[in-house]
């Protein structure tokens, strides 16, 4: 039982990372006042940058970087034209997500002969699991039993691959910076009242980009977290969707970083749910498309039964202009 | 004769319209970002144009193909349309689609009926059930504050499974195969006489005239009637509306309900006129996020989101000619992609307009805020 139990946070964790990342950009830049719609697009670019990188280079850590780069470059597109020249967010961001994708795709056949798939990543040039070692040696030391044994509640629990531990610390770090700093003041301020924080001093203009940009490179994160380590590869379905998923958890997480992680583990548990009761060791007698439905239906539930009205940052959607003042 | 003249100038009126001129203006600069990209990519931007032009446009085979390809993204674009003039954002789109096009093909299956009465009765059940779908995410909203996003997002893969669902039964499911029954003759909208004369694989049908009549229903709705006024009301400002006297709450409800009804009839046409059956669904088809494609490029109207559904079906359709010369098809997102960018980004494209105008002496009469 208890590590049946283990089995589902492990699946758990494994699946909100990425969602964590991207729901961290939506955070961000939401706050600052710029919806971001794109995340989707951003995560895809940032998958396949990724895994190209990574099957090119076989390094996977500047392969994730160049994962956040390249999402960060589509949030300066997003930038550029929501903040500078006061797009209609919802529709640039929906423009990221056309283009983002169909670049990708579109390099992908230029690089790897018309494939929209990366070459597969060996598994030593994914993304480290960076206790792997350490719990392999203190099982073979034999002092502790089968605790450390591979596939045992320890293993199973606390040996993720390292953008598991980098998703939950940039929660720290983001939570940290919002609230618990005068640059994250801004943020908000800006983001509440934009016009305001701007006869104050601060640069309205600045911070968005900043956010937006953010945004980007986290969902960027989020989308390689998928590609050097869930899987080791790039393709077209790979991200189907939970750039969406991630801005749901903005939304539900109520614009708050920890918010936005819990959002992010009931999906991630929700999904975990539905492998364990499909999966051998259940074998409920259920069919593997309605199992497929719980994450959404457990959502769409919980939003309706335990979550109040959500209060977005007052701003968020509203171009600002200077000349308003 | 006056008449006319007055149908005359506001034609013209029509067409010098700034939304327009921006939206052309756009549509260039996204052809020219996408010759951009081709050129960089190593091809050579004017041949890969030429030949999307000729896939479109060079033959009648091509013209009826655009034609196909543009039927459903007309209905969806307004479904899109529809949300966005009552201040909501439809991204429910793809699983409205799914759960229309699933019940149609319920309908055209199961039911024994005369072509005359099994047609318009298939289009109903899909609209019907898509419109019931999607106004459960108006409820939610309307009653607990769920934002609609979420809703449908969620509710779009709740969708797709449901379809994967029914797919599971003997019943529904063609032996040995990932779809559906096909529909009975009864329940199709081909044109047959026309598909000897295109040839076979072009699967035209009168989903086109089904697309453009319901296209003018929507713009009488819109701006003729009493409910129509209200949902734009609440669109424009929902508290002012409150305080009017609306009631905001069932217009949101009523608001999704024809927002999915559209959708749903989408998902009609394209299995009574073109797939005829439902398969099983390993991820979305994109008809959704095509539908907000085109309601922006289209401005929200009707109208425009008819030619903007031509337009992009076209491109779609013989964009995939690029292939010719080795052209990835993604360019096409790519170019669509731009296209929305630059209308989003109007206010750069003033700041040229202006600029370009002035140097040429017009003094036109485009302002900057």
């Amino acid at each position: 039982m208890l590590n049946n139990i283990a089995l589902i946070i492990s699946i758990t964790l494994m699946y909100s990372t990425p969602l964590i990342y991207a729901a961290l950009g939506g955070v961000i830049s939401e706050k600052s006042g710029v919806v971001n719609i794109g995340l989707e697009g951003m995560m895809t670019i940032g998958a396949f940058a990724g895994a190209a990188t990574g099957a090119l280079t076989g390094n996977p850590w500047l392969a994730f970087l160049v994962a956040g780069l390249s999402g960060g470059i589509f949030g300066l597109l997003h930038a550029i034209a929501s903040v500078t020249f006061h797009a209609n967010q919802v529709v640039s961001g929906i423009a990221i997500n056309f283009l983002a994708p169909g670049l990708a795709l579109f390099i992908s056949r230029r690089i790897f002969n018309g494939a929209t798939m990366t070459p597969l990543i060996p598994l030593e040039n994914k993304m480290p699991l960076p206790f792997s070692n350490i719990f392999r040696s203190l099982h073979n030391q034999g002092r502790f039993g089968n605790v450390f044994a591979r596939n045992s509640i320890v293993d199973l629990i606390f040996n993720q691959y390292v953008t598991v531990y980098i998703a939950f610390i940039l929660v720290a770090i983001l939570w940290f910076l919002l609230y618990k700093t005068k640059f994250g003041l801004r943020i908000r301020a800006v983001g509440e009242h934009p016009k305001a924080a701007d006869t104050l001093g601060v640069n309205v203009y600045g911070l968005r980009y900043f956010c937006v940009i953010a945004s980007g490179v986290l969902a960027g994160l989020g989308g390689a977290s998928l590609s050097l380590a869930i899987v080791s590869t790039f393709r077209a379905t790979l991200v189907s969707g939970q750039g969406f998923i991630a801005l749901a958890a903005v939304i539900f997480g109520k614009w708050k970083p920890q918010g936005a992680l819990a959002a992010c583990l009931l999906f991630g548990l929700a999904t975990g749910l539905r492998i364990y009761l499909g999966g051998s060791a259940v074998g409920l007698d259920v069919s593997q498309n309605l199992l497929s439905m719980l994450p959404y239906v457990i959502t769409l539930v919980v939003l309706v039964g335990f979550v109040g009205k959500a209060v977005a940052p007052a701003s968020v959607g509203l171009p600002y202009e200077k000349s308003d003042k | 004769m006056t008449k006319f003249n007055d149908f005359k100038a506001r034609m013209i009126d029509y067409i010098l319209n700034e939304n327009l001129k921006l939206t052309l203006f756009s549509i260039i600069l996204g052809l020219l970002s996408g010759a951009v990209i081709l050129a960089i990519a190593g091809f050579n931007p004017i041949e890969a144009y030429r030949l999307m032009i000729v896939g479109m446009l060079g033959s009648p085979r091509g013209i009826a193909w655009t034609i196909v390809q543009s039927t459903p993204l007309i209905l969806t674009g307004l479904s899109v349309a529809f949300a966005f003039r009552t201040g909501l954002f439809n991204i429910g789109v793809e699983g409205q689609f799914i759960i229309g096009a699933l019940a149609t093909t319920l309908a055209g299956y199961f039911l024994r009926l005369p072509a005359i009465i099994h047609i318009p009765v298939a289009l109903l059940i899909g609209m019907i059930a898509a419109g019931l779908w999607a106004s459960f995410a108006g409820y939610l909203k309307a009653k607990f504050g769920v934002h609609e996003v979420i809703a449908t997002i969620m509710l779009n893969w709740i969708a797709l499974y449901l379809n994967n669902y029914a797919l599971e039964f003997n019943a529904f499911r063609r032996p040995s195969s990932e779809s559906s029954h096909r529909i009975q003759e009864t329940a199709s909208i081909a044109i047959t006489w026309l598909r000897d004369i295109v040839g076979p694989a072009v699967k035209v049908n009168w989903g086109i005239v089904i697309a453009l009549v319901i296209a003018i229903i929507v713009h009488y709705i819109l701006f003729n009637t009493t409910l129509g006024f209200q949902l734009r009301a609440v669109g424009y400002n929902r508290d002012a509306s409150e305080y009017g006297g609306i009631n905001v709450n069932r217009n949101i409800i009523v608001s999704m309900g024809i927002a999915g009804m559209l959708s749903g009839a989408a998902g009609a046409v394209h299995v009574m006129g073109v797939s005829r059956q439902v398969s099983v669904l390993a991820a979305m088809e994109g008809f959704g996020f095509n539908g907000i494609a085109v309601s922006l490029i289209g401005n929200n109207s009707p109208i425009g989101v008819v030619f903007s559904a031509i337009l992009f079906g076209g491109i779609n359709y013989g964009g995939r000619n690029m292939q010719n010369i080795g052209v990835p098809t993604e360019i096409i997102n790519i170019v669509i992609g731009s296209i929305i960018f630059y209308i989003a980004s109007y206010k750069l494209l003033q700041i040229i307009l202006r600029k370009a105008s002035r140097k040429s002496g017009k003094g036109g009469n485009l302002h900057v805020k």
